[in-house]
């Protein structure tokens, strides 16, 4: 097993045991946490595959703001109550989820796939191809995602808003 | 270190929705459901930057970059919510959220 294989399974066991942990952890800000370091890994998955921007603006945004803002909302709330869990419920959720699971794996293990990627060029995912990418084909998305942003702030702020 | 076959990287996102997909069906806490819908969103991105890389395309890590502004509206917007169901009920079991069933 050479480097790279190694590196990859290491990063994607890791990756599934802080899913896992986000999913099955009792407390709240435990999840959280777990869930930091499933963003944090893969960012390192962007990085290790050609897109270094995107994985800067996961850490920043995702593993940054986002996680902030739950953080902030459970410390807010200050929830105390432990949930129940229900087995039969559990167990059927669980069984469904591997049915899930499997079927995806089995379908993308028969799926045709390139074998050898493009060769990559320096530039390929730098910040100068995603601007360039994003302005010349994708402008009109952009702005769009820019006027969403602006309708969320207002929407957060009334929904959140005592005696609205 | 892209010289790994795309199928493992596929492979390995879809275990990752179904660990959340399991999330949002067990868990009965609202903000855990929300965080496990996160990480189906970055299974999800971790599927169209492998394509990306593999098809030498731009068109995914784009794709990914409205991900990320629509998961950032959604998280917000879904907190919100959240803050303003506990106000209401004192309590975040989605179990007890239905006014609107039939």
């Amino acid at each position: 097993m050479d480097l790279p294989t190694l590196i990859f399974f290491t990063l994607a066991a890791l990756l599934i045991g802080a899913s896992l942990l986000v999913v099955f952890l009792r407390s709240v800000v435990h999840s959280a946490m777990a869930l930091v370091a499933a963003l944090l890994i893969i960012a390192v998955f962007f990085v290790i595959l050609q897109a270094p921007m995107l994985g800067v603006l996961q850490v920043l945004v995702y593993a940054g703001a986002i996680m902030v803002l739950f953080l902030f909302v459970i410390m807010f709330l200050n929830l105390t109550a432990t949930e129940p869990w229900r087995v039969a419920w559990l167990s059927f959720a669980g069984v469904s989820a591997l049915l899930l699971g499997g079927v995806l794996a089995a379908m993308l293990t028969e799926t045709e796939t390139p074998a050898d990627p493009v060769a990559a060029t320096e530039l390929f995912g730098s910040p100068e191809m995603l601007a360039r990418s994003l302005f010349n084909d994708f402008v009109l998305p952009f702005e769009v995602a820019s006027v969403l942003l602006l309708v969320a702030i207002v929407g957060a702020v009334v929904l959140a808003k005592r005696g609205s | 270190m892209g010289t790994l076959p795309l199928n493992y990287y596929l492979i390995l996102s879809a275990i990752v929705f179904s660990i959340g997909v399991t999330g949002v069906l067990v868990r009965r806490n609202l903000i855990v459901v929300l965080m496990s819908i996160e990480l189906m969103l970055n299974a999800v991105n971790l599927t169209f930057i492998a394509f990306s890389r593999f098809l030498g395309s731009m068109e995914g890590q784009v794709a990914v970059f409205f991900v990320m502004a629509v998961a950032a509206a959604e998280a917000v917007i879904g907190l919100a919510i959240v803050i303003s169901v506990f106000r209401h009920r004192q309590s975040l079991d989605p179990q007890e959220m239905q006014l609107l069933k039939w």
